[in-house]
């Protein structure tokens, strides 16, 4: 068996990017359908592991097991052992116990998904990790960006907001740059990331020095939860410098896209109707979550695992 | 090149080689008029018919047919594409990876469906295909037409329009184009 998992989108490379893209096309049609599902991962069990809050992720991956025809165990921290004190690595020896081929984490800590092979031999999708990285936040990104402007080679990509804390952005940056787009990291300093310096993008602290440019404008959600010291004087202030204001937008290029993770601050990073601007493709964004997460799902559980049968015929 | 089948083998890595040629262009052409004939005389015209092409090699057959139908009968046939390899009771033992997304933009009920391939083998695809079929709608009827039986069927499953039946061993491999068709075999690549 191929130990095959998504941890990093440095698990995948371009070429695994690529191949989840595409795979996204056929599973983007399924999901038009009258029936929008497939028997494709039929008996396999998938675990959603979730030390942190979710939405939209948590919902996304059961959603795209249930149209892959996957069972799906949930698994949240507030109704489980962990409150009596059990330690991740148990927690995980008992849900493989079980039975799993999949185990979707979300964690506080950075590095959890590199744990987990060790104590099971289920695939690892990283759904979030710290201030580490978000992979299929990175792959449906890409995904609507193709969708709607075409390959990302050559577009430039600006990323604004908390990207010192955000995975999103690190999953992103790695993701983009490997499809060939080139990326602006625009924040002020003290949420700047110390070591951009081998990321291999632009970053500068003038936001409106860059719309005109930007194909794309990703804003990043401020992480009020993570940011244990005070980073900015002012949301207030934050949102004046840094926020996607309905002005601002009017700088952008006519064909530009608005693009957020979610969920959003209305009135900090982005104005309170951005969404609902023209170019905005966050609506698409979540989306394209359930198409990109059935992907990774198959990339992982169906494509993936080739074990030869002897005296196997083809058709 | 074996461009039609290889393709959707992925196992079969390799360079394929012509041993014969079972039919040439006229014989594909010849065939594919008299398989528009039979479809025509079965179902007594072509009303709620459809053409489904099995990705990949189904395809260019299904669109040959319709345009065959419409200029015997003056009237157009939709054809549909279908990839069946989310399906597939093989997924998880190869790596099965499908080649072009299906293209179904019509309601199946009610309609006589001619599921169309190249090759017909262990039937393991068209098992898959009549799973497939049934998520667009509860058809009237699913009917069958392949280029080619090859035989060794593992499943219950037969045609209605065949254009040649064609005896073969196990590990060939069957080449179905337009300009005809080749019976050979997969040899690996020299590394």
């Amino acid at each position: 068996m191929i130990e095959r998992h998504i941890r990093s989108i440095d698990d995948l490379g371009r070429s695994g990017i690529e191949e989840i893209l595409t795979l996204s096309d056929h599973f983007h049609e399924v999901s038009t359908r009258r029936i929008p599902k497939v028997p494709a991962l039929r008996g396999k069990t998938i675990a959603l592991l979730f030390y942190e809050d979710s939405t939209r992720t948590r919902l996304s991956f059961e959603t795209a097991s249930k149209r892959l025809s996957a069972d799906s165990l949930n698994f949240s921290i507030g109704s489980s052992s962990v409150k009596k004190g059990e330690s991740l690595r148990d927690t995980v020896e008992t849900i493989s116990a079980m039975g799993v081929d999949a185990i979707v984490v979300r964690h506080g800590s950075a590095g959890v998904p590199w744990l987990l092979p060790r104590w099971t031999d289920a695939a690892v999708i990283n759904a979030g990790d710290g201030s580490h990285e978000h992979p299929t936040q990175a792959l449906l990104d890409c995904y609507t960006i193709r969708n709607k402007l075409g390959e990302l080679d050559g577009k430039r990509i600006t990323i604004v907001g908390d990207i010192r804390h955000s995975r999103v952005a690190r999953s992103n940056v790695k993701a983009f740059l490997s499809l060939g787009a080139s990326v602006t990291l625009v924040a002020p300093k003290t949420l700047m990331p110390f070591n951009t310096d081998d990321w291999g993008v632009e970053t500068t602290d003038q936001f409106d020095s860059v719309i005109g440019d930007s194909d794309v404008l990703y804003m990043l959600r401020m992480q009020l939860e993570r940011q244990q010291k005070s980073f900015v004087p002012s949301l207030r202030e934050y949102a004046k410098e840094y926020g996607l204001s309905n002005s601002r937008a009017q700088s952008m290029k006519p064909e530009s896209l608005i693009m957020h993770p979610g969920p959003m601050n209305r009135g900090v990073e982005v104005s309170s109707n951005i969404k609902e601007h023209p170019n905005s493709v966050v609506n698409d964004q979540v989306a394209n979550g359930v198409i990109i997460r059935m992907s990774a799902l198959y990339y992982l559980l169906g494509a993936g695992n080739v074990t030869k049968l002897e005296g196997f015929s083809d058709e | 090149m074996a461009d039609s089948e290889s393709t959707s083998t992925p196992l079969n890595r390799g360079v394929f080689h012509a041993r014969s040629e079972i039919m040439n262009a006229d014989g594909v052409r010849r065939a594919l008029w008299r398989m528009s004939h039979e479809i025509l005389e079965q179902n007594r015209g072509l009303s709620g018919l459809v053409l489904v092409g099995l990705e990949v090699g189904g395809v260019h057959l299904a669109r040959k047919l319709a345009e065959n139908l419409l200029e015997i009968e003056d009237q157009s046939v939709p054809v549909g594409t279908l990839d069946v390899a989310f399906y597939r009771d093989d997924i998880g033992i190869r790596q099965v990876t499908p080649s072009s997304p299906t293209d179904m933009p019509f309601d199946l009920t009610s309609r006589i469906v001619v599921l169309v391939d190249d090759v017909l083998f262990t039937g393991r695809t068209i098992r898959a295909a009549m799973d497939a079929i049934v998520d667009f709608g509860r058809p009237a009827a699913i009917q069958l037409a392949v280029m080619i039986d090859r035989g060794h069927r593992e499943l219950p499953i037969r045609p209605d329009y065949v254009g040649k039946n064609v005896p073969t061993r196990k590990d060939e491999l069957v080449d179905v184009t337009e300009n005809g068709v080749l019976l050979g075999v997969i040899e690996e690549e020299k590394p």
